[in-house]
């Protein structure tokens, strides 16, 4: 059975998560899974919505769940993790809630599309059996600590995502792929995310938290699902290193990224020179 | 599971519409501080997310609504996957935030409250987010024109910062805005 996806890539894979979009479609592309993007989507409106009106919150997604549905698709793919959750909690509140679900149709001014099923691109992965017989490329010298950050997996009730404290998806694939993971304690610690732009001294706080933990396991490098948790572990972690006088030096990937590397996409396909933190000595070692 | 007794909402008038905006009943809570010790945030906070409730059930309604807690809230949902009295916290603190600029107070953390007007700003006039307009117009707001400029610069020549604003779903977006606008004011 060949699913098709209606691909939801939000506005930080169009931006500064691009790496996160070339990534993915390489690794659909080599695992012959068909994805499409959904025509016109719009933002999910992410944390300023909801910190503002609930109802927008919930309208804004569920435009884009219609947009999927009038594609014929009823499977929706969100990589972002923050998109993700806006949209699945969309799909969840109208479900639970008549009277929201009557409001979300007369902001949008249409009939809402019912059953529609929302996923990480981590669920499509780790739910296919062949996917250990894929990779050809050996990457041996990494050690990698994956980080899932807050919202692929919480709140539970609504996300039904993996193990909601100690999550083990994207450790499953990345071993299916003959990449080393490791086990430690920071897996779904918050990285501050929503306040990156406002309270950067938050941010740069947690960072360092996860970074240090990262490397005292003997991680050499990070992988995370989430474009926001990237700019906050990549992006600045060369602040974090000036304001406590450490030096970290550890790449952060997005999982799919070193999928695409074992599955024997090149480097310079995937766009890795938009990191902020070079990858190119860990790479070149293994 | 818990027995939700939704009549037995406390007097304060900010709990009852806390209730109202988001079917949370804080009365439930019995302080067990599970939320408080595993909120990231909670170190910089007025108050620890468990004392904001408490002093929602108390009536200690100015306390709350002048609070910086919510407003450092980084809706990680820690709080409210482990309440063991499913009280949902991170609702509870958007419903705060909600209320508090209904109610014209003025957010104890500037800046969030700008950015969230910023972002959102943005979205309803380009249907998607462009972080640069964004940037630009939460710097107007908040005056701080240099934070972060050199990360900024360096985003920008990593090409990490789209240049050109997409206006995809735009006029579909403002729309979408207008009617909830409309809606919420019949409520
Ligand atoms: S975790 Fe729930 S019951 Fe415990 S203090 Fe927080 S809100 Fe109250
Ligand atoms: S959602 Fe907000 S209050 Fe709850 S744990 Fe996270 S930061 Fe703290």
């Amino acid at each position: 059975m060949t699913a098709k996806y209606a691909y939801y890539p939000g506005c930080s894979l169009h931006s500064t998560g691009s790496e996160y979009d070339v990534s993915f479609r390489a690794v659909c592309k080599k695992l012959g899974i068909s994805i499409d993007e959904i025509k016109g989507w719009i933002c999910c409106g992410t944390s300023p919505a909801h910190s503002s009106s609930k109802l927008l919150s919930l309208a804004l997604p569920f435009e884009n769940l219609c947009l999927a549905e009038a594609m014929g698709l009823k499977d929706v793919v969100a990589p972002c993790a923050s998109c993700f959750a806006r949209l699945k909690t969309a799909a969840y509140e109208a479900k639970e809630d008549p009277k929201i679900a009557e409001q979300i149709s007369e902001a949008l001014d249409k009939p809402l599309p019912k059953g529609m099923n929302v996923v990480s691109p981590l669920e499509i992965f780790c739910n296919r059996p062949d996917i250990s017989k894929a990779p050809t490329t050996p990457l041996p010298g990494l050690k990698v600590a994956c980080y899932y950050g807050c919202l692929l997996t919480r709140p539970s009730k609504i996300m039904q995502f993996d193990e909601c404290e100690y999550p083990m998806a994207m450790d499953t694939i990345l071993r299916d792929m003959g990449i080393t993971t490791l086990d430690w304690s920071y897996k779904t610690e918050c990285c501050g995310g929503a306040l990156a732009m406002t309270r950067t001294d938050v941010v740069i706080k947690l960072t360092h938290d996860i970074l240090e933990e990262a490397k005292a396991v003997g991680a050499n490098a990070i992988a995370v699902a989430c474009p926001l948790c990237h700019v906050n572990l990549d992006t600045r972690q060369e602040e974090v290193e000036a304001e406590y006088g450490v030096k970290y030096d550890l790449p952060v990937f997005y999982f799919t990224e070193l999928m695409a590397l074992a599955l024997g996409v090149r480097a310079d396909e995937l766009g890795l020179q938009k990191h902020f933190v070079s990858t190119e000595t860990l790479l070149s070692g293994v | 599971m818990t027995e939700s007794t939704t009549a037995t909402i406390s007097q304060s008038g900010l709990a009852e519409a806390v209730f109202e905006e988001s079917g949370q009943n804080v009365n439930l809570c019995y302080q067990c501080m599970k939320c408080a010790a595993g909120c990231p945030i909670s170190y910089a906070m007025d108050y620890k997310p468990a004392q904001l409730i408490h002093a929602l059930r108390l009536g200690m309604d100015d306390l709350v609504l002048n609070s910086k807690t919510m407003w450092l809230c980084a809706a990680c949902e820690t709080c409210t996957t482990r309440c063991p009295q499913e009280v949902d916290v991170a609702k509870v603190m958007d419903a705060v935030k909600i209320i508090a600029v209904r109610r014209g107070i003025k957010p104890a953390i500037r800046e969030v409250g700008c950015f969230n007007r910023a972002a959102l700003a943005n979205i309803k006039k380009m249907g998607r987010m462009y972080e640069v307009g964004m940037i630009v117009g939460l710097k107007m707001r908040t005056l701080a024109l240099f934070k972060d400029m050199k990360l900024g610069m360096k985003m920008f020549m990593k090409g990490k910062l789209k240049l050109l604003p997409s206006f995809t779903g735009a006029r579909r977006t403002w729309r979408i805005f207008q009617r909830v606008k409309t809606i919420e004011k019949k409520d």
